[in-house]
């Protein structure tokens, strides 16, 4: 019988001939990652090992985003210590304020993620580089401390689930409504412990921005990892970015899942998640009449230009609802650059919706759209779960960067295409 | 290794911003995140729960973050223990790392309410209900973990291996669990 991807990467990190699900394996790993967060905890636990180096300063990489611009004094002095840490370790990885940008967004843009790689961070979002063929998780700040002390984990070895998508997508349908939908089908821990192997042919054809959305939300599904397998478009992205060498892995077709999903895209319309789990996917046009108070575009899984693109091809000539505050959030800063050289950036403030510099900010109601009692929002984030975004009694509704920018128009949640018609009309004009 | 304590029940999913909401993420002690640990579910929790009081809950406790703070601040809440359904795969290793003994066990967790009495026996992974008298069994820890967990959390037992000249590795036992 044959090997899963996930059996195939690790048991190249572990140095054994073959590896099988459930076994424990002790891991090299490539990359080892922490934000301002959980940085602060893992230097602690580094310090209490008594190791004065970390394994490779070319590999643990260090990015404020979470808190950053700092939000508060007690923020300021946990960025200080990522600083004064990354300085004393001569971390080469290591994105200031100014160069800084959603981790997850900027790790694959910065060439840091490779095919192959085993990739370990403190943040739950990790799994985001599955996209690339990278064997990549989250972890908390213990396990990370130990793996910049010694550049290895210990890791179960995850069965795999492999879902296939197929048909033809409809307008607006994305790499975001794919996988709200297939977290609908799924459940919150539908892949608890497990990878899932995305394929297929509608992802053979999706973008390197919409894959790295789908893999990002994983972790939703209670996932270890999220994969796809490496393709011409993986191969044209790395192209004049990828930082190391690296060598890609094939699932073998007799490999053994635990689970396979078949999806036919066709029937599936873009998605709404409803409070308070990702799980709650809906079609929008049976969302009824939601009216929301604020939308955010941005964040690790929509924070990317072709989501800004996405967004401004609705916003641009429009308004953002009188009753509405509207947030877009540069995942990085060359996303920010882009979306500005393609005059992005102008046709969000001409509609009335502020910008940001990059950051999570209200992704974790930390800062920049913190939610009041009562209040509704509409987000191309990754959680909505109770507080997630401010008060405990706010509520997030998950989606695409069409319809937060649809609704964002509209007032309330919207389908993108009601603007469309619209659009024809004023071009006949 | 004995725990007791009385129980707080919650249901399935308990998510991390609800064990620790992200507003109080800018500080990082056991001690400075207890007083919110699950504001957002229960805010008579962090006021009343007694050292040694354990939390019993559903499926997929402690889905959703990374953050190590939340089995810290379950931690500096005095819980002893958490026995539940079934727990999200990070906050498993979380709370191992950090010393906070976890048990999985559907059967316990839906025999056991609201403010009765747990007693946990660690090694022989038993879960007994006070005051019903009812006993049950969790699956015991592989070996290595045990070890983690004996040495009082993964930053000792890694330094015990460094010192001990064993290298980096920390897994002990192989095999299929
Ligand atoms: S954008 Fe949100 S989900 Fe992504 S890393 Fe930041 S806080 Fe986490």
């Amino acid at each position: 019988m044959g090997y899963t991807l996930s059996e195939k990467i690790l048991a190249a990190h572990a140095g054994l001939a073959a590896a099988r699900a459930g076994q424990f394996v002790d891991v090299a790993v490539d990359i080892v990652l922490s934000n301002d967060i959980t940085a602060p905890i893992a230097i602690r636990e580094f310090e209490e090992l008594g190791v004065e180096r970390v394994f490779d300063p070319e590999r643990v990489v260090m990015v404020p985003d979470h808190f950053a611009p700092n939000k508060d004094i007690a923020s300021a002095e946990q960025c200080r210590r990522v600083r004064e840490f990354a300085r004393a370790q001569g971390l080469r990885h290591y994105f200031e304020v100014g160069r800084m940008g959603i981790e997850h967004v900027l790790l694959p843009e910065q060439g840091l993620v490779v095919p192959g790689d085993v990739i370990v961070g403190a943040d739950s979002h990790t799994c985001t580089y599955g996209a690339l063929g990278a064997f990549a998780t989250g972890m908390g700040s213990t396990d990370i401390a130990v793996a910049m002390a010694t550049g290895r984990t210990w890791m179960r070895v995850p069965e795999t689930i492999h879902i296939s998508y197929h048909g033809s997508l409809q307008p607006y349908v994305g790499g975001k409504d794919l996988i709200l939908y297939t977290l609908g089908q799924i459940g919150v821990d539908g892949a608890r412990y497990q990878t899932i192997e995305f394929a297929g042919p509608v992802l053979e054809a999706l973008s390197m921005d919409g894959r790295l959305t789908m893999a990002n939300m994983a972790i939703e599904g209670g996932a270890k990892a999220g994969l796809f397998a490496v393709d011409e478009r993986t191969r044209a992205y790395l192209d004049g970015r990828a930082a190391r060498p690296w060598q890609a892995y094939q699932a073998d077709d007799d490999a053994v899942y635990v689970r396979r999903l078949e999806i036919d895209v066709a029937q599936i319309e873009p998605q709404v998640a409803f409070p308070h789990l990702p799980e709650n996917a809906r079609a929008v046009s049976e969302a009824g009449e939601i009216v929301i108070d604020q939308v955010v575009i941005g964040s690790c899984t929509n924070g990317r230009l072709e989501d800004l693109r996405v967004a401004a091809a609705i916003l641009r000539g429009r308004q953002v609802h009188a009753n509405v505050r509207c947030i877009v959030i540069p995942g990085s800063q060359q996303v920010y650059l882009d979306a500005a050289r393609e005059g992005l950036l102008e046709a969000f403030v001409t509609a009335g919706a502020a910008v940001s510099t990059p950051t999570c900010g209200p992704c974790l109601g930390g800062y920049m759209g913190v939610l009041a009692a009562g209040e509704r929002a509409v987000s191309t984030t990754n959680r909505n779960f109770r507080g997630r975004m401010g008060h405990p009694d706010s509520q997030v509704y998950l989606a695409s960067p069409a319809v937060a920018a649809a609704s964002a128009v509209a007032g309330k949640i919207a389908h993108p295409a009601s603007f469309d018609g619209q659009r024809d009309e004023e071009k006949a004009l | 290794m004995r725990l007791r304590g009385r129980v707080w029940k919650y249901g399935d999913h308990v998510d991390t911003d609800a064990i620790i909401p992200a507003r109080y993420l800018n500080v990082s002690t056991a001690e400075a995140l207890a007083p919110h640990c699950m504001e957002d579910i229960d805010p008579t929790f962090a006021a009343q729960v007694k050292e040694g009081d354990m939390i019993v809950a559903g499926e997929n406790f402690g889905c959703g973050s990374s953050r190590e703070h939340a089995p810290l601040a379950i931690k500096g809440a005095g819980v002893s223990g958490v026995v539940a359904c079934s727990f999200a795969r990070i906050f498993y290793r979380n709370a191992i790392n950090v010393g906070l003994p976890i048990l999985e066990s559907a059967e316990a967790a839906a025999g056991v309410e609201s403010g009765q009495e747990l007693e946990v026996d660690l090694e022989a992974g038993e879960i007994q209900n006070l005051v019903t008298g009812e006993t049950w069994r969790a699956e015991p820890y592989p070996p290595f973990m045990m070890g983690i967990i004996r040495a009082g959390g993964l930053v000792p037992y890694t330094r015990r291996n460094l010192v001990a000249g064993q290298g980096t590795a920390v897994v002990e036992g192989r095999g299929n669990v």
